[in-house]
């Protein structure tokens, strides 16, 4: 692995004022936030509230109208999804979103080969890459399915492929991890394993997450953020939130207004 | 297919075999048509390796590769004219020729055509290969007209082993080793980390850009690697028929190879191979014995696509998984029950495309409209012909699909089990 320095500064993300429209239809509305870098920072809001379309634009699947995301004190607001990759933010999706006819194995070790700096190549056997498939081993055990491996992705069961698709996403790497409702359809028991993934991934990471459970919510984050129809009402501590009569307001009182 | 999960038999006993056969058959048989089936299935092969790493690997549906085929082609035999005897280069790497000028082509149009995938790069590769074969009329200097260039591969001074390649037993062995040496590198190019990424790049694109690749420049890369293969093939021909015309590098061309992967099956390395053998043998033997040989080969073509997407490459993958459980010889009757309704429905389909072709070739003079089959006269005029062939095709379909059904279903499930 390429050793890149952990980022050091206070925050490891700041976005300030952006704003998306899709024609006339504003669906952020103005969003400011700075990641402390380290944090598991969660984003709650009812549905609707332009929760994935935030991720899109900070991980550059599609472009802000206008304001700016800042990623370890550099705009990043310009450039394509894969550079941001490269910098070391790195994204899971609300739909699982693998490489469905590779095997596991191969999933994780596509996601690994970048940033060990293998790009391109076509002179180099994969399998002899010594690094890359110890790293692979060490990543399917870490999510669980190593004895899975040399199963196609597609075959899996829903909660093994979300497990995967945060394997793909943790195992390059990145310092900043983005995950879109990473427990959404799953069981109890399926939620729990996903949140101690999710601590164990996350180590010494910042971690920002998208997500409906609010048992799941007040498990793992160290901060949250209430976003309604495109605006950050209210951010704090978990028990700041569940006493915050704004937010309160949001869910219980105005939610259809909110969806409108 | 749950049946993926079981590794099937290894390929390398297989190809061995392949190459021994490859080997020996022009040895002992000294037939000048079994030399230039097999110069001409080797150069397909080839050629149809080349493709499928855009199609089967990349995902890439291209509709012009005949392009760097024939841009190959039009290289290397322009090369061996210009050369001529006081050649540095022997004539046994003129192919690299091609290869270099059809890599500077894909290097160009990949450029343009990989900016998309899907439909938008099927459409781009079909407007450039359609530019490309308009420009063979317009430039009659470089692509030779309506006549062509031809070139003398006899006119290079013999090789460094003193092989001439005069005869055609030479020139196939040189295909042969072109074959291994091209085939060998595109397996190795599917387990480096170029070939792994133009996988997860048809599998998911959107995802790959999300770990750090840009899909993008895989999809060039593959299109230019591609390219160079294809023109290597392209590189053979021109020596192989020692002319080279435009229709090489038309949209048919681009159509035979597209089938080619198709039918010997894209989810397989070695599929092509097999697709280059079936297809080069029915070109040369049913378009032998039936002017409508290409209706036939589009019924196959068509069959596969709704059928068997996983073409004959797919066919053997899963039975060597069955032969792995159960004993091949137990599974002979099998074969041959299951031969009988696929016969049936075969005949069904010649005598209809048969009849039809007749039919609508005579049917100003309905009293001619007689097929001669077999040793039988059939009247096409009439109703009942049709209705026995297209009866055989409907109850051979519903035959097999029975005894694929209650014979076949239950074996493969008890392979499921662990």
């Amino acid at each position: 692995m390429i050793d890149k320095d952990p980022y050091t500064g206070k925050h490891i993300l700041e976005i300030r004022d952006l704003k998306k429209n899709f024609g006339n239809t504003e669906i952020i509305r103005g969003v400011n936030l700075s990641l402390n870098t380290g944090e598991r920072h969660a984003i709650i809001g009812p549905n609707g509230a332009g929760k994935s379309t935030f991720f899109h634009l900070i991980s550059a699947r599609i472009q802000p109208s206008s304001g700016d995301v800042i990623f370890k004190d550099q705009s990043v607001s310009h450039l394509k999804s894969f550079e941001i990759n490269r910098m070391g933010l790195s994204r899971s999706f609300q739909v699982t979103n693998i490489f469905h006819r590779m095997s596991v194995a191969e999933n994780i070790r596509c996601s690994l080969l970048w940033s060990y700096g293998y790009k391109y190549s076509f002179f180099k056997f994969v399998d002899h890459l010594k690094e890359v498939n110890l790293k692979c081993e060490e990543i399917l055990e870490l999510i669980g399915l190593t004895a899975r491996k040399e199963t196609i992705a597609s075959e899996l069961s829903y909660a093994e492929q979300r497990s995967l698709e945060i394997g793909i996403t943790v195992c390059g790497g990145a310092d900043l991890i983005l995950l879109d409702e990473p427990t959404a359809g799953m069981s109890n028991i399926e939620t729990e394993f996903a949140i101690d993934l999710i601590k164990k991934v996350t180590k010494n990471k910042t971690l920002l997450m998208v997500e409906h459970d609010m048992s799941v919510v007040f498990k793992l984050a160290d901060r949250i953020s209430v976003l309604v129809y495109g605006q950050i009402i209210a951010t704090g501590t978990p028990d700041e939130i569940h006493h915050n009569p704004l937010v309160r307001e949001a869910y219980l009182g105005t939610h259809a207004d909110a969806i409108a | 297919m749950k049946s993926r999960k079981l590794a099937g038999m290894s390929p390398v006993i297989p190809i061995f075999l392949c190459l021994i056969i490859a080997i020996i058959l022009p040895l002992i048989f000294k037939s000048d048509l079994l030399l230039s089936i097999l110069c001409e299935i080797g150069i397909m092969a080839i050629f149809a390796l080349s493709y499928n790493m855009l199609l089967g690997q990349t995902g890439l549906l291209s509709f012009g590769h005949a392009v760097y085929y024939g841009i190959g082609a039009f290289g290397t035999i322009h090369t061996l004219n210009i050369l001529k005897h006081h050649s540095f280069i022997s004539i046994s790497m003129l192919p690299l020729i091609g290869g270099l000028t059809a890599l500077l082509l894909a290097i160009i149009f990949g450029f343009v055509s990989t900016k998309k995938s899907g439909t938008t790069f099927s459409m781009i590769t079909l407007g450039l290969g359609e530019m490309v074969h308009s420009c063979s009329v317009l430039i009659p200097d470089f692509f030779g007209g309506e006549g062509g260039i031809s070139g003398n591969r006899m006119i290079m001074k013999p090789d460094v082993f003193g092989i001439s390649y005069g005869p055609q037993i030479q020139f196939y062995f040189l295909v042969l080793v072109w074959l291994i040496i091209s085939a060998f590198f595109m397996f190795f190019i599917t387990k480096t980390p170029l070939g792994k990424m133009a996988n997860a790049v048809r599998d998911n694109h959107e995802r790959a850009e999300f770990i750090g690749y840009n899909p993008q420049k895989v999809r060039f890369y593959m299109t230019v690697l591609s390219g160079f293969f294809a023109g290597i093939s392209g590189g053979l021909t021109a020596l192989n028929y020692e002319i080279v015309t435009a229709e090489t590098l038309n949209a048919g061309t681009s159509g035979i190879v597209l089938l080619m992967s198709f039918v010997g099956g894209i989810g397989s390395f070695f599929g092509p191979i097999i697709g280059a053998v079936v297809i080069t043998m029915m070109k040369i033997f049913v378009g032998g014995l039936s002017k409508a040989w290409l209706l036939y080969l589009g019924i196959l073509f068509i069959t596969m696509v709704l059928f068997i997407p996983g073409g004959i490459a797919g066919i053997l993958k899963s039975q060597s998984i069955l032969w792995s459980k159960v004993s091949p010889l137990k599974l002979i009757p099998k074969y041959l029950i299951s031969c009988i309704p696929i016969i049936c429905a075969s005949l069904g389909v010649i005598l209809v495309i048969e009849m039809t072709y007749v039919f609508l070739g005579n049917d100003t003079n309905v009293s001619q409209a007689h097929l001669m089959i077999a040793g039988l006269t059939i009247n096409t005029s009439n109703i009942f012909p049709w209705i026995a062939s297209v009866g055989a095709i409907v109850i051979g379909k519903k035959l097999f699909e029975l005894y694929w059904h209650y014979s076949w279903v239950p074996l493969f499930d008890i392979l499921d089990k662990p």
